[in-house]
């Protein structure tokens, strides 16, 4: 990779980037939060906050899974049950190298790193995850990229003796995701194994899951078997499920609405029964960085 | 059926407003000690409404059971559906206070989204009918009183497809309870009243 991306969020995020507390300051000025000035080091307190990342308890008790019931509690109830290991996820399409890559192996040549980033549910709630992964361009580069591949699709296990949820159909099974290529080798984008420097829980997409921090979380697919170069444009479930509501894209916007709930604001998890809104950032905060792979582009027609 | 009727007959209605009335602190002690999750806003804005529903079905099946089966739970119907527009409201103020918090959101939520729309419809229908349930509304408004509270039947559907609006993907819980409901209504079809018993 040419630019490798570095961690800007630690645990003890006491002193955070001035660039970032700007930004912040910024869009909490014209989200009109007179407050700040009021309460002296109100604000600081709320940017702070949003850099702490959740506790373990929140980020694998309150989980969307479908495969394993659509109640916020069901992945962390029902997905003990799904076996995964061994684990191998194929890898096709216009690659040099296709194949069934046994995910030790591919561990093996991978460098696992931590990354915090925030997560933005689409339903308007988020969490900062402290992740452990790969950047998924170094494991397309294990394959070989070849000349003509223009996204990328992903395929989540789909084996309904162990997934109650997928009784029900929900969703098309399997659950299916896509990113453009230059999305997919962007180096915000992971690969991650794990959370808090342990495996991944099975709730959260063990072993292996595709996390996209800029866009919706369910982009960020779980539980990966399958991933698949192209040159168009692949299905995607929530796309296929609801093409009005779920875009392609579903990059994080508080200026494009989902058609039954505002996007300009979240509730971070993890608040209690009182917890305030916050405004969401501009591509969940990573504008910095990913903007410019959307030059051009009508984001609200692109949703 | 006569014993249930007569044991039915012995248990006070305040037992029913009572047990009726005590999830609704309950669940909120829940959502401030940790008892309904990481997000405790949406899970006790889900659970009242959840509940408002339920009551909601109750209340429409007191007829039917009562003319197909003979079990009389007329008595308590009142009770039933009061405490239904009690979690209504209370569904409505978490939404408001804790859920939404931003009053110009809420404005532009209701007149925006179809499914708070439906929703706001169903609480607003149910006004006359939390304030003409009790005996002096009855004695006033005479054959009238039974005119307006047959609002509950659309009160009933908007609730289910208030629900069924809301989920994501294609779930079955909402459409099991619009199912009920429907089912519920067309027990009151008169031809199917001519063929029942007396």
């Amino acid at each position: 990779m040419a630019r490798r991306w570095t961690n800007t969020l630690t645990h003890a995020d006491v002193t955070p980037e001035a660039a970032f507390w700007n930004r912040r300051q910024i869009i909490a000025g014209m989200a009109g939060l007179g407050l700040a000035s009021l309460a002296g080091g109100a604000e600081a307190q709320v940017s702070e906050e949003v850099l702490e990342p959740n506790s373990w308890e929140d980020v694998t008790s309150y989980c969307n899974f479908y495969e394993f019931g659509t109640g916020k509690g069901d992945p962390a109830a029902y997905a003990g049950r799904m076996t995964t290991s061994p684990w191998s996820v194929k890898i096709d399409g216009l690659v040099d190298r296709p194949g069934e890559y046994d995910f030790q192996q591919i561990l093996g040549e991978m460098t696992v790193e931590e990354r915090i980033y925030r997560f933005r549910c689409v339903e308007a709630w988020s969490m900062v995850v402290p992740w452990n992964g790969f950047e998924l361009a170094d494991l397309l580069n294990l394959a070989g990229v070849q000349e003509g591949a223009k996204y990328v699709a992903f395929e989540t296990l789909y084996r309904p003796e162990e997934m109650p949820g997928t009784a029900y159909r929900v969703l098309d099974w399997p659950y299916r995701e896509g990113l453009r290529l230059d999305e997919a080798m962007h180096p915000l984008t992971l690969m991650a194994t794990g959370i808090f420097g342990k495996p991944l829980p099975n709730q959260n997409g063990a072993p292996l899951r595709l996390v996209v921090p800029w866009k919706y979380g369910f982009k960020s697919i779980k539980s990966v078997v399958r991933i698949t170069l192209t040159d168009q444009e692949p299905p995607t479930s929530w796309n296929t499920a609801n093409a009005g509501e779920y875009g392609f894209y579903s990059n994080v916007n508080p200026e494009v609405d989902h058609p039954r709930w505002s996007q300009a604001t979240e509730r971070r998890i993890g608040g209690g029964l009182f917890a305030r809104r916050e405004p969401t950032l501009m591509f969940n905060g990573y504008e910095a960085e990913v903007a410019s792979l959307y030059d051009g582009m009508d984001l609200a027609k692109y949703y | 059926m006569g014993w249930l009727n007569h044991s039915l007959r012995r248990i006070p209605v305040w037992c029913v407003y009572l047990l009726g009335f005590l999830p609704l602190p309950w669940l909120f002690y829940l959502g401030l000690s940790g008892g309904l999750g990481a997000e405790p806003i949406k899970a006790l804005e889900h659970e009242y409404g959840e509940l408002a529903l339920k009551l909601l079905v109750v209340v429409l099946a007191v007829t039917p059971l009562r003319r197909y089966l003979g079990l009389n739970l007329v008595k308590f119907r009142r009770a039933l559906g009061i405490l239904s527009f009690l979690y209504v409201l209370a569904h409505l103020l978490v939404w408001l206070m804790l859920d939404v918090q931003i009053p110009s959101q809420m404005i532009a939520d209701i007149v925006k989204r179809p499914y708070i729309t439906i929703g706001m419809a169903g609480f607003v229908l149910m006004l006359p009918l939390a304030l003409t349930s009790n005996n002096g509304s009855v004695r006033r408004l005479g054959s009238r009183w039974r005119q307006i509270h047959r609002l509950t039947y659309p009160i009933a559907l908007l609730g289910a497809l208030h629900f069924l609006l809301l989920v994501k993907g294609f779930q079955v819980e909402p459409l099991i309870y619009l199912v009920i409901i429907l089912g519920l209504l067309l027990l009151r079809l008169p031809v199917l009243r001519r063929k029942s018993v007396v």
